[in-house]
């Protein structure tokens, strides 16, 4: 296995960093106050730097001179292994709110895990990206508990919002073969493994949030493998232009 | 004093008077960002480490810190972004945290609720003094701060956030 399997693996998670970076890069100038729009700025800005560092290892691994520019904005959407869940638009502040419960609930105890992995690179992005999480988490769950408990129609918004996402949840849990030799040697996180944390917290949060749980249904996938929705052509062709237009430029 | 150790002290000398651009009171080493300075023959090798990931003052202490090396005529030097162990506020020094109340910033309170999902830390207004202070937004001004308020002399602050 190693580097072969190593390089989706980490390309994959700098991916879904990088995406749902961007998608949040997307509120400032638009958050209903000032502080949120500090707060999904900083946000944003964590992703990308997380994004960057995982980046710049990919490049090491794959070892075909493709540095961490190359890799975010010379790539067309099907070379990109993001979870769908992340390149969904932002929606309403509440749509956005609830896909961040939902993926940081999972990604928070995902890094506590990956920090404790097998390998150095991994391990040392990852307990950096912990503490920021928590943060995320922390925000967001706070935002879903006010939007939920709050008006009618912000009830309203955020029931939309979690009905609307949940069919994008049962990715994050999924596990293809070589992923699953990777868990084996220790170097991977078995997403299975933290299926009952991440139910608790978001089952918790929707408690206090007079919020119901969605049912389980199908479960869309395809994001891993490079099958992604129409929503990541539209983010690619903003997010790269420049690089697209000027092809190698540095500021 | 050994050639070595005079080009050490040379070079710490120099890296200490590099600043965070956001926080100009605290050099890099009450931050606790220069993690390792050595010297190897006639070369300095210097190991920096983010606060946080996306900390957009990371290159620019890269950058000021290479110009104070060679305003210290120091050439041949190397210096390296390491990520682990990553940073922590505990490495803030006593004399970091002294100048970030000087400055008007609170430091980082105890870790304990860093983790927590819910509730703010208790934090003690850096013109007053008071505890008497609430959480206005978790993100600040930069990547590491969170705006407060004191509800005792009324004025904002910024709080350096546990990390």
């Amino acid at each position: 296995m190693g580097a072969a399997a190593l390089f989706p693996y980490t390309l994959a998670l700098a991916d879904d960093a990088l995406v749902l970076g961007h998608r949040l890069s997307e509120w400032i100038g638009y958050a209903p106050v000032l502080e949120e729009e500090l707060a999904l700025g900083n946000i944003a800005l964590d992703l990308i730097g997380e994004a960057r560092a995982l980046y710049a290892y990919a490049s090491t691994l794959e070892g075909k001179g493709r540095d961490e520019d190359a890799l975010a904005y010379r790539r067309d959407a099907h070379e990109f292994l993001n979870l769908l869940l992340v390149e969904q638009p932002n929606g309403d502040f509440a749509l956005t709110i609830a896909r961040q419960v939902l993926y940081s609930a999972f990604l928070h105890p995902f890094w506590r895990e990956l920090a404790r992995a097998r390998n150095e690179m991994l391990a040392a992005i990852a307990a950096k990206a912990e503490k920021e999480a928590a943060y995320h988490l922390r925000h967001a769950g706070e935002w879903l508990i006010r939007l939920g408990d709050g008006t009618q129609e912000s009830h309203r918004r955020a029931q939309d919002a979690l009905d609307e996402l949940w069919p994008y949840t049962g990715e994050m849990f999924a596990v293809d073969d070589e992923t699953d030799a990777l868990i084996a040697d220790g170097i991977a996180v078995d997403p299975a493994r933290l299926r009952p944390e991440w139910e608790g917290t978001v089952t918790d949060l929707l408690a206090r949030a007079t919020l119901t749980r969605p049912v389980d249904g199908w479960m869309q996938q395809g994001g891993r493998q490079g099958h992604h929705s129409e929503h990541l052509g539209h983010l690619l062709a903003e997010m790269q232009f420049l690089q697209r237009a000027y092809p190698g430029a540095v500021w | 004093m050994s050639e070595a150790a005079e080009l050490r002290e040379r070079a710490m000398a120099a890296a200490a008077q590099v600043v965070d651009p956001e926080i100009p009171v605290l050099s890099i080493v009450d931050l606790g960002v220069l993690r390792a300075l050595e010297v190897d023959g006639d070369a300095v090798h210097v190991a920096i480490t983010p606060t946080y990931s996306g900390c957009p003052a990371m290159r620019m202490i890269e950058l000021s810190l290479a110009a104070a090396l060679r305003a210290a005529g120091i050439e041949k030097f190397r210096i390296e972004t390491v990520l682990s162990p990553a940073w922590t506020t505990d490495w803030l020094s006593d004399e970091g945290r002294r100048k970030l109340r000087a400055f008007g910033i609170a430091p980082p309170a105890g870790a304990a609720s860093r983790r927590a999902l819910f509730g703010a830390d208790t934090v003690a207004c850096p013109r007053c003094g008071s505890a008497e202070t609430e959480r206005i937004a978790e993100f600040g001004s930069t990547a590491c701060k969170a705006l407060y308020r004191c509800r005792q002399c009324r004025e904002p602050f910024d709080y350096f956030k546990c990390h």
